[in-house]
């Protein structure tokens, strides 16, 4: 792990993953998107309307996964201290709140169709929200927290941990509450979900998580060489003043 | 050297005792959550302790089959709801949702009337987790056993 204290050994890695995962991501995801619009049979209540699962599980996987990653780099921020874990925190944040949203907006979509309403305040639907909200008070967080200092901050990282308590309440809620939203189709080993939605649904989201993956690491580049150019700047300001 | 370990796992181990406390205090509060954060009442529990007449609340479970009968007026509808411990019969005047049919889910918005007949102005299907094709939903338990295990 600390092989990638160098920045420069993790670009190196970072740039030659970029890529594959990016191309290979959005070929997966279109073939899961393609084949859930045209190749899935109608559900059996639901009709046409469940081919939105295509877009809303990634969605929502990948809302639950940002959070859970930016919870593992806080906690290896706080205790080792490595250089590339608030980074990487930082690049998850966007693309996380994205996903949230996303899943949100879907699933408004779908609600209205298969349950008769676009929103209901039943647990599921209430702690996907409150995530969304922790990933915009992180994205905040973060910024402000950079602005002022050189990066290190360890309030954002506090609130990454924090802020992961959430994250099995949301997949517990329709279990321990009384809610709208259905339990889980997909557990351990087991599904109740027809092959023909499964294998889809899993293609999906693991294109969903490759193109997520990819753009995590462009966002890692930017935030590395954004630092770089800002230490050349002060570095040449500090030998003008010198002269 | 040695002093920097020894402030990494102080670090851990400062961590690791404050997520201990965050995930006591997250689980009490779930806990104490329970009975506020479900989004309906269970037949049996509205039978149990039924809330008071003029209280707008939530009742959800199975709609009972061959319970679903509707009024002349064709848009009153009434049915069973029911959990296997309790059943309560629902009134309702508007538009049901696509989904709610017999031995189904769905969750009722109203009142619960003295007389034990509950009153909905609102009706949300709930469904249940599985999800199964179309063409499979009217073959027999062993035809579609056998539709899966060949598109495997």
């Amino acid at each position: 792990m600390h092989g990638f204290a160098n920045p420069a050994r993790f670009l190196r890695l970072a740039r030659q993953l970029t890529l594959p995962m990016l191309v290979a991501g959005v070929l997966l995801c279109a073939a899961s998107l393609v084949w859930g619009l045209f190749g899935a049979p109608a559900e059996r209540l639901q009709g046409d309307s469940v081919r939105i699962l295509f877009v809303h599980v990634p969605a929502a996987w990948l809302g639950m996964g940002g959070w859970s990653a930016i919870a593992v780099a806080s906690l290896t921020e706080l205790v080792w201290r490595h250089p590339l874990a608030g980074i990487a925190a930082r690049a998850i944040a966007v693309p996380g709140a994205f996903f949230s949203a996303l899943c949100l907006i879907t699933g408004s979509l779908w609600g209205r169709p298969a349950w008769g309403t676009w929103w209901v305040w039943d647990g599921r639907l209430t702690s996907m929200l409150v995530l969304l909200f922790l990933y915009l008070s992180y994205i905040a967080l973060s910024d402000a927290a950079n602005r002022d200092g050189n990066g290190q901050s360890r309030i954002p990282a506090i609130f990454g941990l924090v802020g992961a308590v959430n994250i099995p309440v949301i997949h517990y809620s329709v279990l321990w509450w009384n809610s709208l939203h259905q339990p889980p189709s997909i557990t351990a080993g087991k599904s109740e979900m027809a092959p023909e939605f499964l294998w889809g649904l899993l293609a999906g989201t693991t294109g969903f998580s490759l193109v997520f993956g990819a753009v995590v690491l462009i966002r890692m580049r930017t935030i590395l060489a954004d630092q770089q150019a800002e230490a050349r700047l002060r570095r040449r300001a500090m030998e003008a003043a010198d002269a | 050297m040695n002093s920097a370990i020894k402030a990494k796992h102080q670090r851990l181990i400062l961590v690791l005792v404050a997520l201990a406390a965050l995930i006591g205090a997250a689980l009490m509060a779930t806990w104490a959550l329970r009975s506020q954060a479900s989004f309906f009442y269970l037949p049996a529990d509205m039978a149990a302790d039924p809330p008071e007449p003029d209280r707008a609340v939530r009742l959800g479970g199975m709609v009972e089959s061959g319970s679903i009968k509707r009024a002349a007026d064709g848009v009153t509808i009434q049915f069973v709801v029911s959990d296997n411990k309790a059943r309560i019969p629902v009134n309702f005047s508007g538009i049901a949702p696509d989904l709610f049919q017999e031995n189904s889910g769905v969750v009722a918005e109203g009142k619960l009337r003295a007389d034990g007949t509950f009153v909905a102005d609102n009706l949300l299907a709930k469904h249940d987790e599985k999800y199964v094709p179309r063409e499979m939903k009217d073959m027999t338990a062993a035809q579609a056993r056998q539709t899966v295990a060949e598109t495997r």
